[in-house]
């Protein structure tokens, strides 16, 4: 009897984690037989694995694993404002995530109903959007900081500003594009404006609308790591910078790993929601 | 003739053509439509029937002309004259039950949930869907879907039914069980119906006035055939009326070859839009020979 797919795809997928974590142990096993020729004032200087002199600053599989274990076991740490768990930093930037992405949410949805409702506005507002989309949000940093003068609410509308295009211009497509034979039904049914918005046009277009959504909370989590490296303070991105400055591999790896788990997460809620509002034609 | 409960007057369609001229679709349309009557209009492609329709509907707006509904020019939409849409136009994230109450809660916005409720179920169980009050529209097929589109119109309790090729898009069988039950419904409630068919078939069961279109542009009532087959016709027994071959050829003869020779035909002689000739085939004429059994209808 043949295993179901997704039990044979599961097998794959750990063998082909361990051919990686098997590489890398290799590729970062320590050469034998240049130990104890340091200078020990110069291992007292740059301490640790450096000191060692053959062995490189990359981690092993093992002191990575070691790592990871001591951050999940206690995540929510506070030993002064450089020295905080990780899990209280990975809070720091899912919060302006979220309060940036919600914000960013409360503008687009709206301004893009209206947009799409309007083939007036719609072309009016295009270039504007067109030019100000491809812009890196990163860009608006200065701006941000210069205007605003605090450098959290910075990062907050940095991602309020990455997180607006996508859900506004799939909005206002969603909203421009309902099928004509439903506004047709509304419309011989005399349905009011109102109840004509939402009862037609928002649930026609929210799946256009939730992949926007989704697009945008990708964007955000993509874009708050940057931009925290930039502000400092706290944040995950702040994190991995400061870690960088501690040439701690094993505590950047395990970030890295964080952050690609969040943002999974966040795609995994996002996909769920949309389920939510999906309808088969 | 009694007053009739909606009446076209002289309406028109043009659109702007290359080089400055217009195109007219369709011109000088006078209809007048009296309470219970069920109307087919029958037409080739292009003669501007479902705008006619859409006119009635308040959908779209006549380049010249009115409808004249209870004395009053209609402006747009009105819940009075129901629209069954070609494409069923479900809408697909509302179930069969949220479909029908959407109509209804739209016309009666005071009535409480168990009130619409009861409403929907009742015209749920006169198309038969009995049963399938939740499924969504993608769970059901095309003739059930139909069917929701029927119910949808009837439970606002129109004065007046429109219909767009309600049956073009079903399977023979599918449609001819449908036509039955439209027919069926039809009479009893005594609806005042409005249809747009090129099935010549189809309009011979359910019609009573078949309004003939010539082909556009410049397209115009022809004349308008009275159906003259007994009331209580059925799918079943239809072909075996006295005059159902001189209606039906009558019918077949305008689509296939008078619908494009009608202006030579009036050519000269006296044409009034406002009155177009009135005919009730096999009325008169003896009945056609039986062996002569055309083939079904182009209907595409």
């Amino acid at each position: 009897m043949r295993a179901s797919l997704s039990l044979r795809a599961g097998l794959l997928s750990i063998a082909i984690l361990a051919a990686l974590i098997g590489i890398w142990h290799v590729a970062t096993l320590p050469t034998a037989g240049a130990a104890g020729n340091v200078d020990p004032e110069y291992a007292a200087l740059v301490s640790g694995a450096a000191a060692e002199g053959q062995k490189s600053a990359f981690p092993t599989p093992a002191d990575v694993g070691a790592t990871l274990w001591k951050h999940i076991k206690d995540p929510f740490y506070v030993r002064g404002a450089n020295d905080q768990g990780v899990g209280i930093q990975l809070a720091y930037s899912l919060g302006r995530v979220l309060v940036g992405y919600g914000l960013a949410a409360l503008v687009a949805i709206p301004l893009g109903f209206l947009i799409g409702m309007s083939p007036l506005t719609y072309r009016a507002l295009d270039p504007f959007i067109q030019i100000l989309k491809p812009i890196s949000p990163l860009a608006w940093m200065p701006l941000a900081l210069y205007t605003i003068k605090d450098s959290g609410i910075s990062a907050i509308f940095v991602i309020f500003i990455c997180s607006l295009w996508p859900m506004l211009i799939n909005t206002a497509f969603g909203v421009a594009s309902v099928r004509k034979e439903w506004l047709n039904v509304a419309a011989t049914l005399e349905v009011g404006p109102l109840r004509k918005a939402f009862m037609v046009i928002l649930p026609a277009a929210a799946p256009t609308i939730m992949t926007g959504m989704r697009i945008s909370i990708g964007i955000a989590w993509l874009v708050i790591v940057a931009a925290e490296m930039l502000v400092g303070g706290t944040g995950i991105g702040y994190f991995v910078w400061n870690e960088w400055n501690n040439l701690s591999i094993g505590n950047i790896l395990t970030a890295i790993l964080l952050i690609g788990l969040v943002g999974m997460i966040l795609d995994v809620a996002l996909a769920r929601a949309a389920r939510l509002v999906a309808y088969r034609e | 003739m009694t007053k009739p409960l909606i009446s076209i007057e002289a309406l028109a369609r043009r659109y702007p053509a290359p080089g400055g001229t217009e195109t007219t679709v369709f011109e000088n349309v006078w209809l007048p439509i009296a309470k219970g009557e069920f109307v087919c209009l029958i037409g080739h492609s292009g003669c501007g029937k479902t705008t006619i329709l859409n006119v009635l509907a308040g959908l779209d707006q006549p380049s010249a002309g009115v409808v004249i509904v209870d004395g009053r020019e209609i402006s747009g939409p009105s819940l009075d004259r129901a629209v069954i849409f070609q494409g069923h136009s479900l809408l697909p994230w509302m179930s069969v039950m949220g479909n029908i109450a959407f109509a209804v809660t739209s016309r009666h916005p005071d009535w409480p949930k168990d009130k619409v409720r009861a409403h929907c179920q009742k015209y749920i169980d006169v198309v038969h869907l009995t049963g399938s009050e939740h499924k969504k529209p993608a769970e059901l097929s095309g003739g059930m879907k139909q069917r929701v589109g029927i119910a949808r119109a009837l439970a606002i309790e129109p004065k007046m039914l429109l219909m767009d090729e309600p049956f073009s898009a079903l399977d023979a069988l599918t449609r001819g069980s449908l036509q039955d039950e439209v027919r069926r419904i039809c009479t009893e409630t005594e609806q005042t119906v409005f249809m747009i068919t090129h099935d010549v078939d189809e309009a011979m069961l359910l019609a009573d006035k078949i309004v003939l279109m010539t082909n556009g542009p410049g397209a115009k009532i022809a004349e308008i055939v009275e159906n003259t087959l007994p009331k209580d016709r059925r799918r079943t027994d239809i072909h075996k009326h006295d005059s159902y071959y001189a209606l039906r050829n009558h019918l077949l003869d305008f689509l296939v070859t008078r619908s494009k020779t009608f202006a030579s035909e009036i050519a000269g002689k006296s044409y009034d839009p406002r009155r177009p000739p009135l005919v009730r085939p096999g009325e008169t004429a003896a009945a056609a020979p039986p062996e002569i059994a055309p083939a079904r209808a182009a209907s595409a």
